[in-house]
């Protein structure tokens, strides 16, 4: 980022949640670049911004959309970039119909299922199979039941087999580039100020900004969080910005590129590794139990037959090994059916309602508070309630593992603690500075921390439970001859251990993660060492070579004054310590670079390879002049101009065929609640969102539904710098406590008056879920917008706090519903309504007599909100 | 160090005869993010204790101020500022922040006052409380022209900022400039240190930040120059800091000179009075 001349920060509250990281942007500010923050709250990130642009929460994609065809109707694109890196010339079957034509829905549309039969969104010329990653389920079942994430993995979608056609001259009225000019017409300054109640100058200036700042010379940088990917639309935001930076030429180039800024450490870490429930190790999608009995049908399902996740199998058979050893054979197909298969969605939602109908009866929580953390935070408790046990894994006593004696309900009178069944086992953790291990940080790079301390009294690190747990269960089952049991026992659970606590050891696991070659144990270099005949193993691919040479590569400190700017001498970045993935985008068609001034990576003719600061995220001798023959496969099938190198075609896709259950381009949806209604489509939210309509799940109305007046405010939440997440790593500790030690709601000076809100007095915030209260913070950081030609008002509150702890408060999570983004299962926790009025919340049974009076008031059903 | 001018050098003027350059803080506002990750680690380095939890109302202070548990204390300022916004923000809005701390004046008045020597210049021109030696007078408390000194309400003795001197004297920086994340805090020769302001004071007048200032940089001001000075983007008083700070014990020799003339007055009417009865 250091390196950009221009930073938009949208969906982010950079400063105060990545402070550290958040000085490389004060870093390209002191080098002369522009800093643009883009938040319908002004945060200490827009104190340091040279502009702030204040919209209405949950209205992101109507701006970007406007930037996009500010972008195309002033024929501002980096022509030369879009024609040879992007698909914007590849031709789209005749049957599609787009958005601006449909009222809001892409061809295909299913409105009894509501999902979509994905066939027409394909390219002319290629395979008309439901295309979309997995063949075997349709399109149907995957968006309903469990998303396009376990579909693809992760990775880009396949497209079908054939030949695409492309117009290089980009005027094919079918082409990608003149679609996406006619869906993105009626993004206009006009419509971006009706929407997002941005002025047309301001709108303007940071237009201007953007794309003076990208080009041959110059790059822009995005930074978003979870600003954007907590919306019923997230990864469609997303998608956006993308298409965006992919027109401007800024992806695969220094100080471009769009940053993904994690929520919290190692999170990264712990999607790549796959704590969900949808990916195995390397975003490898998880096999479903009816489609995929076989290794065979499972990767000929799910690879793709062009691009690097052409050799998808190398890495399954790889992960196999990695965890079943000798015991995994081709025989056996290497105990491909050992991993579990999932049978639907198994997110996090869909089990905490599994929870309340009786269906899941245990259950770990390892660094994880849902009880006040989560959104709907009164379901979330409810939940945990119906268990028959509980495991806890924190540092401290969290609200999660208490809400029994001390939740709002209990507290309230509305449950009674001798009533609750679930047993609660607390397991306390070691911190991080209590254990050896590592942190993948926001981007991709792997950091090793070593300990420090040792963990006091019964405090264990993760690995220690982990393995321990592991190991005993081993033990009971020792003498089983029950085939189920078979999984258990032939994995590779072989950890050395050392110390008086026998603490397995953590570099051993990230030895193996890496990766070897099963005869001789040797480490191996990189993913591409891997085979799929069993003479490899490695727990996940991507990380392939993090311990190179039997060495800890995360490990590594040189000092950055000691090497070049992108300081590949200081731990590792996945894949192959690439520190800027599809850097061949940095280079022309030719391997020249697009300028001195933004030089990365390039062709070396004398040498015939390429170089450059980085690692280049190309084959190392590929040349550029290399045209694929006709039945190449996997990588050899990508040409030399083609940088998306995980792409099965190669490109960046400004227009997504498949890979996503709700629509091949960006489109303004309002949110689930929304004061409003579109003024964009007829299509009033995300037609695909997922809703879970039930009793623990009331929506408000929104827009023209009768009742949406109850609710009238927009409600946005968000983090401060001085907690953590739902705090049990703040709350619990004084010198952070005191920094922030009260529950608080930011209101407009107008906002207050309205409604008669005192400052540093108390404030009562109510949705259909449940009402809290809030001291209030009076502020001329927060202000009304003109929407759609009225006054909107925006409430924002931090989530941070919950009972427990040296400052307890009310949670605002549990003012949130669940309804969701289709492709990932991710809440709306940044765009909803509510309704706020002065002094305390009630307490007894008068708190949930006031949020029902307000149900009741605003006439809500189950119909509510699902139109 | 042998050439320094004595005003520049307390700690020689001290008696300290081979000393180490005089060190300082630059706290430079225009590059704090607010995140007060300096606050946290001069309690956790130093044990300061808890200082209240109690919200106040103030933007997103809720330390208030310097004080016996505060050694570090971040200001928010919020700003309305009349459009055009110089700033850019298109809603006219400015947010300062700034990262106040103990000045280690170059005449420092809490060390002038203190009786039992409890007070102290070290070799780095640092000011600097010995707990096992204050007696909780208080004299103090009021000496400072900032109020930066304070009493805690448990134990009574004195406390405020060390400029880690346990920590300058393993050579380490301390602790809050070592965790600010965007060298708003930067520790080094004050010497050095004054240049560099100088420098970003221009930089920032370039780019049209017309209010940026130094405060504390002077050796001329009231308190000899601050061995903790700061670079702000608006009067002082916005951030809660004197305009014009001076030493209480400034005048002191003067102020005793006087004292002792009158009093040899008063000694010589005696006399005379006395002579006068005698005869």
């Amino acid at each position: 980022m250091a390196n950009s001349d221009c930073i938009i920060i949208e969906g982010s509250n950079m400063a105060e949640c990545h402070p550290v990281g958040f000085q490389w942007v004060m870093e390209a500010k002191a080098r002369g670049a522009t800093v643009i923050h883009v938040d319908p709250r002004f945060t200490r990130t827009s104190a340091m911004a040279d502009i702030h642009v204040r919209l209405r929460s949950g209205s992101d994609i109507a701006f970007l959309g406007g930037l996009i065809n500010y972008v195309l109707s002033n024929k501002l694109e980096f022509r030369e970039y879009v024609v040879a890196y992007t698909n914007a010339p590849t031709i789209l079957r005749a049957d599609f119909e787009d958005a601006d034509d449909l009222g809001g829905l892409f061809s295909g549309y299913d409105a009894e299922g509501r999902h979509y039969d994905q066939g027409s969104w394909q390219y002319e010329g290629v395979g008309t199979s439901a295309a979309a990653g997995s063949r075997a389920m349709s399109g149907e079942k995957r968006g309903r039941e469990t998303s396009a994430g376990d579909t693809h993995g992760g990775h880009g979608a396949t497209i079908g087999e054939g030949e695409i056609e492309s117009d290089p001259t980009l005027e094919h009225p079918r082409c990608v580039f003149q679609v996406l000019k006619r869906h993105y017409a009626r993004y206009t300054p006009e419509m971006v100020e009706r929407v997002c109640g941005i002025a047309p100058d301001t709108f303007l200036r940071v237009a201007e900004e953007i794309t003076r700042n990208s080009g041959r010379e110059r790059t822009t940088a995005f930074a978003y969080a979870v600003g954007w990917t907590h919306q019923t639309k997230g990864v469609q935001i997303i998608r956006a910005a993308s298409i965006l930076q992919l027109l401007l030429g800024n992806m695969g180039r220094p100080g471009g590129g769009i940053m993904a800024l994690r929520g919290h450490a190692s999170i990264q870490g712990s999607t790549d590794i796959s704590t969900l429930f949808n990916t195995l190790p390397g975003y490898i999608p998880s096999p479903e139990a009816t489609a995929h009995p076989t290794l065979e049908e499972f990767v000929a399902d799910n690879s793709s037959a062009t691009g690097f996740w052409g050799n998808m199998r190398a890495y399954t058979v790889s992960l196999l090994k990695a965890w079943w050893g000798d015991a995994a054979t081709a025989e056996n197909d290497f105990c491909f059916d050992y991993i579990p298969k999932i049978t639907g969605d198994h997110g996090n939602y869909q089990s905490v309602m599994d929870m309340i109908d009786g269906k899941v009866r245990g259950y770990f929580l390892w660094g994880e508070n849902p009880a006040v953390g989560t959104a709907n935070g009164r379901m979330q408790r409810k939940g945990l309630a119906a268990l028959d046990w509980l495991v806890v894994r924190d540092n401290v006593m969290i609200d999660s593992a208490s809400f029994w004696k001390d939740g709002p309900e209990v507290l309230e009178g509305e449950w009674k603690t001798e009533d609750i069944g679930t047993e609660v086992f607390f397991m306390p953790a070691a911190t991080y500075v209590e254990k050896d291990g590592s942190f993948t940080n926001t981007q991709r790079l792997v950091q090793w921390h070593s300990k420090a301390v040792e963990p006091p009294g019964d405090c264990r690190s993760d690995l220690h439970f982990a393995y321990h747990l592991g190991r005993l269960l081993r033990e009971r089952l020792a003498a089983s001859t029950d085939e189920r049991d078979r999984p258990l026992l032939d994995l590779t659970w072989d950890y050395p251990t050392e110390g008086p606590m026998q603490e397995p050891n953590a570099e051993a696991v990230l030895a193996e993660i890496s990766g070897y070659a099963v005869g001789d144990r040797r480490p191996l270099g990189a993913y591409t060492e891997l085979t799929d005949d069993g003479a490899t193993a490695s727990g996940c691919w991507i990380y392939c070579g993090a311990y190179a040479e039997g060495v800890n590569q995360a490990a590594r400190r040189k000092p950055g004054q000691e090497q070049n700017a992108v300081a590949l001498e200081w731990a590792w970045a996945w894949p192959n310590n690439r520190r800027l993935l599809y850097n061949r985008a940095s280079a022309d068609p030719e391997g020249r670079p697009w300028s001195e001034r933004k030089k990365y990576v390039w062709w070396d003719a004398e040498a015939g390879k390429w170089t450059g600061e980085d690692v280049p995220d190309f084959e190392g001798t590929k040349r550029p002049d290399y045209i694929p023959p006709k039945d190449a496969r996997a990588q050899d099938a990508i040409s030399g101009t083609d940088p998306f190198v995980m792409q099965a075609d190669g490109r960046g896709w400004l227009y997504a065929p498949s890979g996503l259950v709700d629509g091949p381009l960006p489109t303004h949806y309002e949110p689930q609640e929304s004061p409003i209604d579109n003024p964009m489509y007829k299509v009033q939210s995300n037609p695909t969102r997922e809703l879970h309509v039930r009793p623990e799940n009331p929506f408000n109305p929104s827009g023209s539904e009768p009742g949406s007046e109850v609710y009238p405010f927009v409600l946005t939440t968000f983090r401060l710098t001085e907690h953590h997440t739902a705090g049990g790593m703040s709350r619990t500790l004084p010198f952070l406590s005191e920094l922030m030690p009260e529950m608080f709601v930011e209101v407009s000076p107008q906002l207050a008056e309205f409604r008669r809100l005192e400052h540093a007095g108390w404030a009562t915030i109510v949705t259909a879920r449940s009402a809290i209260e809030a001291r209030v913070l009076v502020t001329p950081r927060m202000a009304p917008l003109t929407v759609d030609g009225r006054v909107v008002h925006q409430i924002g509150l931090p989530y941070h706090w919950g009972g427990n702890g040296l400052v307890p408060g009310d949670s605002a999570n549990d003012l949130l519903h669940s309804a969701l983004d289709a492709n990932v299962h991710i809440m709306e926790t940044k765009a909803s309504t509510a309704d706020i009025i002065p002094g305390r919340r009630p307490r007894g049974p008068a708190l949930r007599a006031l949020v029902e009076a307000y149900q009741r008031r605003a006439g809500i059903t189950k119909e509510t909100g699902t139109r | 160090m042998a050439g320094q001018h004595e005003a520049n050098d307390p700690a020689a003027a001290s008696g300290w005869l081979d000393h180490p350059p005089r060190m300082g803080f630059l706290t430079d506002t225009s590059l704090c993010i607010g995140c007060k990750a300096c606050e946290v680690a001069c309690k956790q380095w130093n044990s300061v204790p808890e200082d209240g939890l109690s919200m106040l109302g103030s933007s997103y202070d809720n330390t208030g101020g310097l004080g016996a548990s505060t050694w570090r204390h971040v200001a928010f300022i919020e700003q309305t500022v009349p459009a055009p916004d110089p700033g850019g923000g298109a809603d006219g809005l400015r947010w300062l922040m700034s990262s106040d701390v103990c000045k280690h004046c170059t005449h420092a008045g809490c060390l002038d006052v203190c009786p039992t020597g409890a007070l102290f210049r070290t070799e780095f021109g640092t000011v600097v409380v010995q707990q096992d030696i204050c007696n909780g007078c208080g004299y103090c408390v009021p000496a400072c022209p900032f109020g930066v000194i304070d009493r805690r309400e448990e134990d009574g003795r004195a406390w405020k900022c060390t400029l880690c001197y346990d920590r300058l004297q393993h050579d380490q920086t301390p602790a809050c400039a070592q965790v600010c994340p965007t060298q708003s805090i930067q520790f080094g020769p004050l010497d050095e240190l004054r240049e560099r302001a100088a420098d970003r004071v221009e930089e920032l007048h370039e780019r049209g930040e017309a209010g940026a200032r130094l405060y504390g940089a002077d050796p001329g001001d009231g308190v000899g120059g601050a061995g903790a000075f700061f670079l702000l983007l608006d009067e002082p008083e916005v951030y809660g800091l004197p305009p014009d700070p001076v030493v209480p014990t400034r005048d002191v020799v003067a102020l005793w000179r006087q004292t002792a003339g009158a009093a040899l007055m008063f000694a010589a009417s005696a006399v005379v009075a006395f002579a006068g009865r005698r005869r």
